[in-house]
């Protein structure tokens, strides 16, 4: 397949690079739909693998790249059913999201994130699953979910972890502050900050770059380089299904949920 | 350094230029989100513009019940 066209997403592949562009309304937040199509994505991986030397992940959205987990279907899916049930439902979906980030992550060639404006919670998870990140220099980066009474549950803390230096990790992670793309290039999060509306045209060039080297080369020191924390993984999703299932978590929610504000957990 | 007054009318340039609302219009003591009409992703925007513009960091934690153009700029005041 060559191309498709999804609810959320749509791809591409030409001259060797894949272009996955997100394009959910308001801001490309990960739900069920999402989920489904970046299944979809994934489970193609194999075929595209043979043509593909790099994949871009952008947004059409101007508010940003990807707000995160969509937080309102969550709300009201959680509210449909109680205890055990809910439970398993929670863990089934975090577990499919992070198949999807583990398969991202491991995808057998160069991956750039070209992200703009908003790249919180689930969409910084998301970029992080990326071997580059080459920001718009407006976008910023956050994780809010301690002030939801949570923990990123997409795999943010280890490949943050990975990435970084502890106390940078607890910075973002304890204060739930965000970062500009500058900031974020100086921690080593982002590899290159482009001018405002320009992340996508420099990804373009950074994948044409990467065709100058030969695949099986680049897949090896990928795989040398980056390595993929199976083991903190799984203890996060443990804790974040722990976490979800207090009181606490469902008022946060529930106050996130009835507020009018674009970003009302900011801040 | 600038002085608060400096920043004051910095700021309320840049959201003037931003927003596309005519500079004297605004003024130090309006409240930015009636006055600009903006909700809290555009605040968002209009930070990272003010921390590229003066190149500093400012905590959106630290800007938690500022509203109008003074006090934002006493906030930045303090990180320059």
């Amino acid at each position: 397949m060559k191309t498709f066209q999804g609810k959320t997403l749509s791809w591409r592949i030409a001259d060797g690079v894949i272009e996955l562009t997100l394009d959910h309304a308001p801001c490309n937040e990960i739900g069920l739909a999402m989920l489904a199509d970046l299944e979809q994505f994934v489970a193609a991986l194999g075929t595209l693998k043979d043509e593909a030397h790099a994949l871009i992940i952008f947004s059409a959205r101007s508010e940003g790249f990807c707000a995160g987990g969509d937080l309102r279907e969550l709300f009201r899916l959680s509210q449909e059913v109680t205890g055990a049930e809910r439970l398993s439902g929670l863990r089934n979906f975090i577990e499919r999201i992070h198949r999807v980030m583990n398969a991202l992550d491991e995808a057998p060639f160069t991956t750039i994130a070209a992200v703009n404006g908003l790249t919180f919670g689930g969409g910084f998870e998301l970029a992080l699953t990326c071997d580059l990140i080459i920001a718009d220099k407006m976008a910023r980066f956050c994780f809010p979910e301690l002030r939801l009474g949570l923990i990123p549950g997409f795999g943010g803390i280890p490949r943050l972890k990975r990435d970084l230096g502890n106390a940078v990790v607890r910075d973002l992670i304890l204060t739930g502050r965000s970062i500009n793309a500058a900031k974020a290039q100086s921690a080593g999060i982002v590899s290159q900050v482009a001018a405002e509306g320009d992340s996508l045209r420099v990804a373009r060039e950074t994948a044409a770059q990467l065709k100058k080297f030969d695949r099986n080369t680049a897949l090896a020191a990928k795989r040398f380089i980056k390595q993929i924390p199976y083991e903190e993984l799984r203890r996060e999703i443990d804790i974040f299904c722990e976490l979800f299932m207090r009181p606490a978590v469902e008022k946060g929610l529930r106050k996130f949920v009835e507020s009018k504000d674009a970003l009302p957990y900011l801040p | 350094m600038s002085s608060l007054q400096s920043t004051t009318e910095e700021v309320l340039r840049l959201a003037a230029e931003h927003f596309k609302v005519p500079r004297e219009q605004l003024a130090p003591d309006d409240d930015f989100f009636k006055k600009l009409g903006i909700n809290s992703l555009q605040a968002l925007d209009l930070l990272t513009r003010i921390e590229h513009h003066f190149k500093i960091e400012l905590p959106d934690y630290e800007l938690q019940g500022v509203s109008d153009f003074r006090t934002l700029a006493e906030r930045i005041q303090l990180r320059l």
